[in-house]
């Protein structure tokens, strides 16, 4: 695969006068041989899909490996109404962290989702979108664009790193998820393309050497709370990034450096279930009371 | 890799590999059948024998082998699905030892019309599958492609007569592979093209004398 450059596109979108996400829709339209607007029409859908995960996961539905469930529903609960003052994290973040946890509950629970970049990370992009979209009024328009922010920040990642947690870890997926969301909110924020690179560079430079350790190999235990955690990240690196604050390594070498931690875990490490909270008391008591001590799951 | 691989795809949960490219091994392998499945004995190896049950894995095969796309939603009810539409399936642990990848599936077909396949293929992440092995013959068969697959004997000319219908009607070949058992028996053949396979194409081989079976494949990503 040939390497990407997320330096070379934002220097190209700076020499342009295009905000970042401009750049991505003029360059992603003609690379796909789509219209603008086909394009934006296509990344709408995708922003149906995610809502309706949203949606589905704070019915409070429950995993199909019984590890999982409800808990989106209960932050919201938790964090909205007459009491939502008790929330350390204010309304806008724990709602990000809420909707995060649901659309990754829906996943977990054979709900229709988006992958993006994965299944197991397909709550984070929702989550940080939508709670901003809601409390700052943003239109589907400039939220489409704003996907395809995020779009271009994945394809850099995939093709300098991996987007895989068999191949790079959880850092590969909720890692991803959280710099591709970062940049995506900064941009839809009106920062600028220098600073999008910049909140990609801190989400991901935050949750570098995650590991991924499902426990009995399932996308529930921890993948859902970690959808969460990725979110908030996400939305610290674009207030980190939109108060001009720079990352000292830039974005390209971040993700390279992601790929050398990625190479440098054992196997236990990358989604094999074998290693991490997979091997705790807990999590190995979690796998028998699933798939019976002899391991046999179709029996 | 394009941008709809990477916000993409809109699939049932809750794993890319466990469950979107379980339902597109399923539906591949009932295209090679080239009918509908009547019967299907299933064997599941490394991860999907370990962790398909939570994964949806056994309901997303059988939901390919109906026919159906990643992010169809009747999916997590597949098996009730399967019943009334007369398919019988039966689940098994296999080992195919360490040299197969973990994700791997066995298909043992049975179609409408009592024609019969055995299909061997893998997940290998992020939803992209292969189909390696076909009755025995070893291919490699991604999907990537809208492809044309033809079981043939192995004589002079067929490779030839084939492309040229592919030719006579301007289909371009992307990539193509030969297998065949021993000289002069059968071969399997897979011609992964550009665009789609017209329907003329697949009437004009079928009826070319050393053809034995021909089927037209679709690209996998819906």
């Amino acid at each position: 695969m040939e390497k990407l450059s997320l330096s070379a596109w934002l220097d190209e979108a700076n020499a342009s006068t295009l905000s970042f996400g401009r750049f991505c829709l003029q360059t992603q339209a003609l690379e796909l041989e789509l219209t603008e607007i086909e394009l934006s029409e296509r990344m709408k859908q995708t922003l149906s899909v995610m809502q309706q995960a949203i949606a589905y996961g704070l019915t409070g539905v429950r995993s199909t490996g019984g590890l999982v469930g409800g808990v989106g529903l209960q932050l919201q609960q938790y964090s909205t109404g007459d009491q939502a003052a008790r929330s350390l994290l204010g309304p806008l973040a724990a709602k990000a962290a809420a909707y995060a946890l649901a659309a990754n509950e829906a996943n977990a629970a054979m709900g229709k989702i988006c992958a993006a970049p994965t299944a197991g990370s397909s709550g984070v992009l929702p989550g940080v979108l939508f709670a901003i979209a809601e409390d700052r009024g943003i239109n589907q328009d400039d939220l489409s664009v704003a996907l395809l922010v995020a779009g271009a920040i994945g394809m850099v990642i995939a093709s300098r790193a991996s987007l895989s947690g068999a191949e790079g870890g959880c850092q590969a997926e909720c890692g991803s998820a959280a710099a591709m969301a970062a940049g995506a909110v900064v941009d839809l924020l009106g920062g600028s393309p220098d600073q999008v690179g910049h909140a990609a560079a801190l989400a991901l430079k935050n949750l570098l050497g995650l590991v991924c350790d499902p426990v009995a190999g399932l996308v529930e235990v921890p993948c859902v709370k970690r959808n969460a955690g990725a979110a908030i990240i996400a939305l610290l690196a674009a207030d980190m990034a939109l108060a001009g604050i720079k990352s000292v390594i830039p974005i390209d070498e971040v993700i390279d450096a992601m790929a050398t931690v990625g190479r440098a875990m054992n196997a236990d490490l990358r989604e094999t279930g074998l290693g991490g909270l997979a091997a705790t008391p807990t999590g190995l008591e979690c796998a028998e009371r699933i798939f019976g001590a002899k391991n046999h799951p179709l029996e | 890799m394009n941008l709809f691989d990477v916000i993409g795809p809109i699939m049932i949960g809750p794993s890319s590999s466990h469950t979107a490219g379980a339902v597109r091994l399923g539906r591949l392998a009932r295209e090679l059948l080239g009918e509908p499945v009547v019967a299907a004995d299933i064997g599941l190896h490394g991860s999907f024998a370990r962790t398909g049950k939570g994964h949806g894995t056994d309901r997303a095969l059988i939901a390919g082998l109906m026919g159906w796309q990643t992010d169809d939603a009747r999916i997590p009810h597949a098996f009730e699905h399967a019943s009334h539409a007369g398919l019988t399936f039966h689940f098994e642990m296999v080992c195919l030892g360490d040299s197969a990848h973990p994700n791997t599936v066995v298909f043992a077909l049975k179609g409408q019309s009592e024609g019969v396949l055995r299909i061997t293929g893998c997940s290998v992440g992020g939803g992209r599958i292969k189909i390696t092995e076909i009755n025995g013959f070893p291919l490699e068969l991604t999907g990537d492609f809208a492809a044309l697959v033809t079981l043939h004997q192995d004589r002079p000319g067929v490779i030839h007569s084939v492309t040229g219908i592919l030719a006579a009607r301007a289909v371009n070949i992307a990539e193509m592979r030969v297998s065949r058992r021993k000289r002069g028996s059968t071969a399997v053949m897979v011609i992964d093209v550009d665009g789609a396979v017209p329907d003329e194409v697949v009437s004009e081989v079928a009826v070319l004398p050393q053809i034995l079976a021909v089927r037209r494949l679709n690209p996998v990503v819906e």
